[in-house]
């Protein structure tokens, strides 16, 4: 096992390098740089710019250069920014990290069991009224959903804040602040979790409603157990574990931020700054990010294959 | 019939086809339509016909695992169909099904001592503690050994896997086992000692057994009482040796006669029946039979015969028997 694992973490490291390399001139040649932003500059000042910058190197020697600094931990400086993006990343990577985990703990328990209950009761009229709420929220665009709770919650019964993460000049500290931060985190979550809750429950129904079929639930039926049993026992835990990898894929989600989600709501989240990245073209910050989200993608994949082959008997590695 | 522990009577399961733009039900598929029998306690009844004629369906709803469309199952005198959710539970241990698939009848995640001792404990019939060693004996009886125990069904071959289920059914003490074509997904060798097995526990058990095959030689060979099946309903019915020495209607016949002899001199007329079985959605008119049937009349495109006794036991539904 424990080679296992050994030989999958260092399977990595080309994949990495690959990724890299992918992204990396995906974006060098993609026209304009951060110095063509701004249109003010004098042509002699952008050259001095790009000089400063390393971005009149041909692009094989930039990548070279860049690879040459990660490989010494160095990410590189923002160019927006001006501070390290390690720094950068680390100060908005947490607060959307928190809206992911509290949407994605959200989001897995409530398509659970109302997945797993209209399965259960497939045909029944509950059946259906799932059915249709789910194409309904999942067809419900996020800035749609995002403004129109903003209108009731915060503008109309001033019960939530609008957006941001604290109330501007806000000086709480402890419990205080922790309370404010819940406060405003609940809208974006609300938001995430509507639109995310549809797709999950069909997926959990579909699971159930396969096992449900198979001959080993009736079995258990014939053995004379208890409904609760033949339904939780014999046929929840079978269809929970193809969701086991789904979760392990979510890993990369909970660090990508919602960019037009925290847009709305002016959540101060990594999906901010990786759009901001973008439109500016701070390649430091875009391949800092793209890397780290890659990397937590096969990560994942690692994590899904260790926890499939703990659950299911199986594919147990030996 | 008094001693009868189980009484069919008239039983029907039709399946609902819907379609059309409102999904209302514009067919049924006949699965099972009218079918008769009666089993005595103690007694084997093997239930034969071609895929498609309903036996495996005639399995389940004589033990309520799919709700009957019509017709009275009678278990032990009791009506099953009448019983509630609760008592019918209880009731469960004393009838019991083998599946065909021994691989897809048993869930993958669990150990198989823990998924034959489960319904022990779920009845309250044995503590945790004896458990373990009731799941042993059982396993024993079954010709399985104590090592396999915790080990999980797919590190099992196809005739351990069909041990285990059989072990499953027989460890809650059932009077009643329906087995539903259980050697069919297994390789001849295999067949016998599965065959014994079931033999040697209705030897050791008492048990009553509905033997569901379309193996002729297999049901000749376990049971006393022989109901042949053709789309849903029954056409022949008698003791084993009548049948076999005494075939009446032209489909025993013609299944009789395609069971292999382990003689290669000895020569027989060969029945061969023209194409498919008929679909159970829009059977036949008349006699169900009568378009495969060699010696079809007028008179069987018209009426259906009638299912009746022609000998002591023998029933058959035949116009020209």
């Amino acid at each position: 096992m424990a080679i296992y694992v050994l030989r999958r973490v260092l399977n990595m490291i080309p994949i990495l390098i690959g990724v890299s390399v992918i992204i990396f001139f995906v974006f060098a040649m993609t026209p304009g740089d951060f110095v063509d932003s701004n249109q003010k500059l004098t042509p002699e000042r952008q050259a001095e710019l790009r000089a400063l910058y390393g971005l009149d190197k041909p692009v094989l020697e930039r990548y070279f250069i860049w690879m040459g600094n990660v490989l010494q931990g160095d990410f590189g400086y923002s160019m927006q920014h001006q501070i390290p993006v390690t720094s950068l990343l680390n100060q908005y990577l947490w607060n959307s990290f928190m809206i992911a985990v509290a949407t994605l703990f959200l989001t897995w328990t409530i398509a659970l069991f109302i997945g797993v209950f209209s399965a259960v009761r497939q045909h029944s009229w509950f059946d259906a009224l799932v059915t249709l709420g789910v194409f309904a929220t999942m067809s419900f665009p996020s800035f749609f959903l995002g403004l129109l709770l903003i209108k009731f919650f915060a503008v109309d019964l001033h019960w939530l804040p609008v957006g941001g993460m604290i109330s501007t000049g806000s000086q709480t500290t402890g419990w205080a602040y922790v309370w404010e931060v819940a406060k405003h985190m609940i809208l974006p979550v609300i938001v995430l979790t509507v639109l995310g809750v549809g797709s999950l429950t069909r997926y959990f129904r579909t699971n159930m409603l396969d096992v449900i079929r198979q001959d080993f639930v009736r079995t258990a039926r014939a053995k004379g157990l208890k409904e609760k049993v033949v339904v939780y026992k014999h046929a929840l835990r079978n269809a929970l574990l193809p969701a086991i990898t789904l979760l392990a894929f979510e890993l990369p989600g909970l660090f990508a931020g919602a960019i037009i989600t925290e847009k709305i709501f002016n959540w101060p989240g990594v999906g901010q700054i990786h759009m901001q990245a973008l439109e500016i073209r701070d390649y430091p910050v875009l391949m800092g990010l793209t890397m780290l989200l890659s990397m937590l993608t096969i990560v994942g994949n690692l994590l899904a294959d260790i926890m499939y082959g703990v659950a299911d008997p199986r594919v147990r590695i030996k | 019939m008094s001693d009868a522990m189980l009484e069919v009577k008239d039983l029907k399961k039709y399946y609902p086809i819907t379609g059309g733009l409102f999904g209302r039900t514009v067919a049924h598929v006949k699965a099972v339509d009218g079918i008769s029998l009666s089993i005595a306690k103690g007694e084997t009844f093997g239930l034969v016909g071609e895929s498609g004629s309903g036996k495996s369906t005639v399995g389940r709803t004589i033990l309520r695992l799919t709700d009957k469309t019509a017709g009275e199952v009678r278990f032990k005198g009791k009506d099953l169909y009448s019983l509630s959710k609760q008592d019918l539970r209880q009731i469960r241990p004393e009838m019991q099904l083998v599946f065909q698939d021994p691989y897809g009848s048993l869930n993958p995640r669990m150990r198989i001592g823990d998924a034959i001792g489960e319904a022990l404990l779920d009845h309250g019939r044995a503590s945790r503690a004896e458990v373990r060693d009731k799941v042993l004996e059982t396993l024993a009886l079954c010709g399985l050994s104590s090592s396999h125990i915790d080990r999980y069904p797919h590190e099992f071959s196809g005739g351990q896997r069909q041990r285990v289920g059989i072990a499953r059914a027989i460890i809650l003490n059932p009077e009643f086992l329906v087995a539903d074509e259980p050697v069919s997904a297994l390789d001849v060798s295999i067949q016998a000692q599965i065959i014994n097995l079931f033999s040697d526990l209705r030897d050791r058990q008492g048990l009553t057994y509905l033997f569901i095959s379309h193996d002729l030689s297999v049901v000749e060979h376990l049971c006393s009482t022989i109901g042949v099946m053709y789309l849903g309903s029954m056409v022949e019915m008698a003791p084993r040796d009548e049948l076999f020495a005494q075939p009446l209607h032209p489909y025993t016949r013609a299944l009789l006669s395609a069971v292999p002899i382990p003689d290669p001199t000895l020569k027989r007329e060969r029945i061969v029946l023209r194409g498919d079985i008929p679909s159970p959605v829009d059977p036949p008119s008349g006699c169900k039979f009568h378009t495969r049937c060699p010696v079809a009349t007028d008179a069987c495109r018209e009426s259906a015969p009638e299912f009746r006794e022609v000998g002591s036991g023998h029933f058959v539904a035949c116009h020209l028997v």
